[in-house]
């Protein structure tokens, strides 16, 4: 997964964000000890101190939790991390629905379209 | 004085003859940041970094590092490089290190090796024999192998191609110390705003903003090359 730090959103949100990603795709998996905040700021490019700013975020959030000798892990709760991926995918269909509905698609008509395309995706992998 | 304070300057002027280079200039940097000087040509940052180390004297007010006004201990802990190159010519890459070492107790060879073999540069080649772009790789990779606490860079990704930009972006990243601070001078923000922590923008002499970068990001809803672009618009 790269780290894409572009438009005008301050930083450490979009860390947050992309850092939340990771979490819930399992590149970071419960109960893993996280990478420091110096490696992380050098992979991602940015600097370290909005790093750092973005996982306490996370801690807050509760999806990671720092133990003070050992660093910094994600949650064991995988209930909590099956939510918030929850979440994320709810967030990202009504992005999708509201786009649709932009260019005037219904949302019948956008559930054949995304049926259709599915298959046709399926297809093509298949070959 | 909080001795987290790196660098205090307070009412620092330089005048050239009649010209004001800069002018009243009150700031306060912390340690463990990395720091943009940004401005056009012309706007006092070069200006405001030989102050700081020394290279000129303040007409009127003071700086001080480390609590202390530039001079023989603050040399010992701000590693500078210049805008212009002022390495001999005929030295090779290895002589060049050996050089640093001497004069440098916090420097580290092992470091300004594994960097030159990074970038592809031979140890045994002399510095005059060296394209320009390569020259100021030496230069930065020579201020980069100090454990300084304050890094003083003017202009250091001026005249490097994309991917040595990227890489010395990279080697300030990997050598974060919450102990160190690193400023550098430039007029090319677009792809270095991410490594900052906070900027400031001079113009003509005068301090005009001094903000972190995601403060700017919140409040205005912009990046700070967008700022820089409205705020210096020809």
């Amino acid at each position: 997964m790269q780290w894409m730090i572009n438009g005008d959103r301050p930083i450490y949100q979009q860390l947050t964000g992309q850092l939340t990603e990771r979490i819930v795709s399992g590149v970071f998996p419960a109960g893993a000890k996280m990478p420091s905040v110096r490696d992380l700021a050098a992979e991602a490019g940015v600097n370290p101190n909005t790093m750092q700013r973005a996982l306490a975020d996370l801690e807050r959030e509760g999806l990671l939790y720092t133990q003070r000798t050992s660093g910094r892990f994600v949650t064991e709760d995988k209930g909590m991390i099956e939510k918030v991926r929850q979440q994320l995918a709810m967030g990202r269909i009504a992005d999708f629905l509201s786009s649709m509905r932009l260019i005037g698609f219904s949302e019948d008509e956008t559930m054949e379209l995304l049926r259709k395309a599915s298959r046709q995706e399926g297809e093509t992998h298949e070959h | 004085m909080n001795t987290n304070d790196l660098i205090v300057c307070s009412g620092l002027t330089k005048y050239f003859g009649g010209v004001k280079a800069l002018a009243d200039l009150n700031l306060t940097i912390g340690r463990g940041r990395i720091v943009g000087l940004l401005g056009p040509n012309g706007s006092g940052k070069s200006t405001t970094i030989k102050l700081m180390n020394g290279l000129l004297t303040p007409t009127h007010g003071e700086v001080r590092i480390d609590g202390e006004a530039p001079g023989v201990y603050t040399h010992s802990i701000v590693s500078y490089l210049p805008e212009r190159s002022y390495l001999n010519d005929w030295m090779k890459a290895s002589q060049l290190i050996d050089f640093f070492a001497d004069f440098y107790k916090d420097f580290d060879k092992k470091k300004a090796y594994e960097m030159l073999k990074a970038l592809d540069i031979s140890p045994a080649d002399r510095l005059k024999t060296m394209s320009k772009g390569t020259k100021e790789k030496v230069q930065l990779i020579l201020v980069m192998s100090r454990a300084a606490q304050l890094y003083l860079l003017d202009e250091p990704i001026g005249g490097v191609d994309p991917a040595t930009r990227d890489y010395i972006l990279n080697t300030i990243l990997t050598n974060y110390s919450e102990n160190a601070t690193v400023m550098l001078s430039t007029h090319l923000i677009s792809d270095i705003e991410r490594v900052l922590d906070e900027v400031i923008f001079l113009q003509k002499g005068q301090l005009t903003l001094h903000e972190t970068v995601d403060d700017i990001r919140e409040s205005r809803g912009k990046s700070v090359d967008a700022l820089f672009r409205e705020v210096f618009a020809c």
